[in-house]
């Protein structure tokens, strides 16, 4: 029976011990060497937090062999993994270790800075790397207690009152997510992976439980190649990867570069994408420089693992032709309800939910947050039934497919990131206390976000800049900064940011 | 041009020093939304396209970098 994704890792680390794992730049490691580097961080794990079962670990290292052999040891450890970014600012670290309050921490001496003053027991990779004979018995003792919807990791999101909010997600669904993935695509460990996706990202779970579960072999490729593109393609030729799943924005550069053209992919067998609108224009050129592959858009928000929905593009689009979210997941159920909790008709708009085994369990330490968005079925008041409320606005065609349209409040999807542009005002507006009033919207055509703000004084970019990377991650600060007189306001006194949003969007 | 480009530079990233820096890239003082941006701001101030094929991290690793990326646009 499988109830973590150890069981299925002991059997994958058997059978391929000593291939390839995980390859980095130049270094790489084997399945035997890999398990044996996260039975060591098991051990200083448990050795650190005793009786932590199920108590979040954090890791804080940059993307590298040993942020894959982390968080699997912390696995073997019987707890969930909730991976930071290094480059997060050092004020919203402390608030997300705040609200998690996780067991202990790892990361290296480089940054033993940042928990200085934390009262977080610190594990570093790179100290004592004496061999600690690591007693499997022990640590199989702390996990046969352990259930299938123990969480498997937590990953942070962009929340509305400044402090993200960490998604609970647990074995079990990622089973599902996997599960149902390789019905369809056909997964069987031959896959070579182009990792790209930072730590924090859902996709980086899903490719940790590839290797996991398959043994296929995870490529590790820097941040930095996205913003070098012809690097990052000339990678993905050099290591043979055959699988890629990304964010849109990277993609569309590469096409805007004209590089598909140029370096060839000859063994890229299948793209996903997910995470934003991909524009079609940009993706018939990856569709029609690679008549070899097999794409994919995948939707879903993180608090229901991954994705939900999927389309493979079986045809070629016209160009004035939007990509559909797709169909639902298998064992996903996908409910598109109207303001009055009841199911549209087709064609009707409405918000997408979400009924299934892959939903998240929560928000750690957010009782209130947790149960506006995940809520009883309204379509079931027999028994409790939870559904996950996206906020996604969406329709259904007459062939069954779904169609996304817009958002129903002000998240938005940025680099790949999830951005809730409530924060960015919160940050601004009460934190930083740098200006009086503000509203932030987002220029869909530029890609940028723009921050509308009401200020005795002009404030310059440079001085915006330096004040807000203090606090929010580069992604997040705005690229224009506008000074109204007075901010619009609608009848009830509230900024009005609709008018905003349609002034720098051309509408009317 | 040295000057019109730090500038840029120092616009995009207040909070850092680029006169000290050998290596703009390795440094970790630009990030890849940085290299988007700047490359955005080069070819609308000097009216250039730039080459995707030449957007590598040693063209962005110092001014006197940018300055011969640049050039090498102009030329084409």
């Amino acid at each position: 029976m499988r109830i973590t994704f150890l069981d299925y890792f002991e059997k994958t680390v058997l059978e391929k011990t000593s291939l390839c794992a995980v390859i980095h730049n130049d270094k790489a490691i084997t399945f035997g060497e890999l398990r044996e580097r996260a039975l060591w961080f098991a051990m200083r794990v448990a050795e650190t937090v005793n009786s932590a079962v199920n108590s979040p670990i954090a890791v804080f290292l940059p993307k590298e062999i040993d942020t894959v052999a982390a968080d699997i040891g912390i696995m073997y450890a019987a707890a969930p993994f909730m991976n930071l970014d290094v480059k997060t600012p050092k004020e919203r670290i402390s608030n997300i270790l705040e609200r998690v309050r996780p067991a202990a921490v790892i990361t290296s001496r480089k940054f033993a800075e940042v928990f200085g003053s934390v009262e977080i027991p610190v594990i570093f990779t790179d100290d004592d790397n004496t061999e600690i004979a690591p007693d499997t018995q022990m640590l199989e003792r702390r996990r046969s207690k352990l259930i299938d919807t123990d969480p498997f990791c937590i990953i942070n999101t962009s929340g509305s009152t400044g402090t993200p909010k960490g998604v609970v997600l647990n074995h079990r669904s990622f089973f599902d997510f996997v599960d149902v993935s390789d019905e369809i695509f056909g997964f069987d460990g031959s896959e070579i992976i182009g990792s790209l996706s930072p730590v924090v990202f859902d996709i980086f779970d899903f490719e940790l439980c590839m290797l996991m579960k398959h043994g296929s072999r995870l490529i590790i490729l820097d941040a930095m190649l996205g913003a070098f593109p012809a690097r990052l393609l000339e990678n993905l030729v050099k290591t043979n990867v055959s699988f890629i799943f990304w964010v849109p924005s990277i993609m569309v550069n590469i096409a805007n570069m004209g590089l598909l053209d140029k370096i060839k992919l000859p063994d890229l067998k299948l793209v996903w994408f997910a995470g934003e609108v991909f524009p079609t224009k940009q993706f018939l050129i990856w569709y029609d420089s690679l008549s070899h592959t097999k794409f994919a858009n995948l939707y879903g928000p993180i608090e229901i693992t991954l994705d939900c929905t999927y389309y493979i593009i079986d045809r070629r689009p016209s160009e004035t032709e939007t990509l559909p979210i797709g169909v639902p997941y298998r064992n996903t159920d996908i409910l598109i309800l109207n303001e009055n909790n009841e199911r549209c008709k087709v064609g009707e708009d409405g918000e997408l939910c979400v009924r299934g085994t892959s939903l998240a369990m929560g928000y750690y330490n957010l009782p209130e947050k947790t149960s506006t968005a995940f809520v009883q079925n309204p379509l079931n008041s027999a028994y409790p039934e939870m559904i996950y409320r996206t906020g996604d606005v969406v329709y259904m065609r007459d062939d069954g497919v779904i169609m996304f349209k817009g958002r129903k409040d002000t998240l938005i999807k940025h680099m790949g990131y999830r951005i809730e542009l409530g924060e960015i005002e919160h940050i601004i507006e009460n934190d930083l206390r740098i200006i009086k009033y503000c509203c932030a919207v987002y220029d869909r055509g530029k890609k940028e976000i723009v921050l509308f703000y009401e200020n005795d004084r002009e404030i310059s970019v440079q001085e915006f800049r330096k004040a807000i990377s203090s606090r929010l991650p580069s992604y997040m600060i705005p690229a224009v900064f506008i000074k109204v007189e007075e901010m619009p306001r609608n009848t009830n006194g509230k900024i009005d940011r609709l008018l905003l949003s349609s002034r720098v969007n051309g509408e009317k | 041009m040295n000057e019109q480009i730090l500038d840029m530079l120092k616009e995009l990233r207040p909070e850092y020093d680029f006169e000290t820096s050998v290596d703009f890239v390795m440094d970790g003082l630009l990030d890849s939304f940085d290299i988007v941006s700047i490359c955005g701001m080069l070819e609308e101030t000097y009216g250039i396209k730039i080459d995707g094929l030449d957007i590598v991290p040693e063209n962005f690793s110092s001014v006197a970098a940018i300055r011969s990326l640049v050039e090498k646009s102009l030329g084409k």
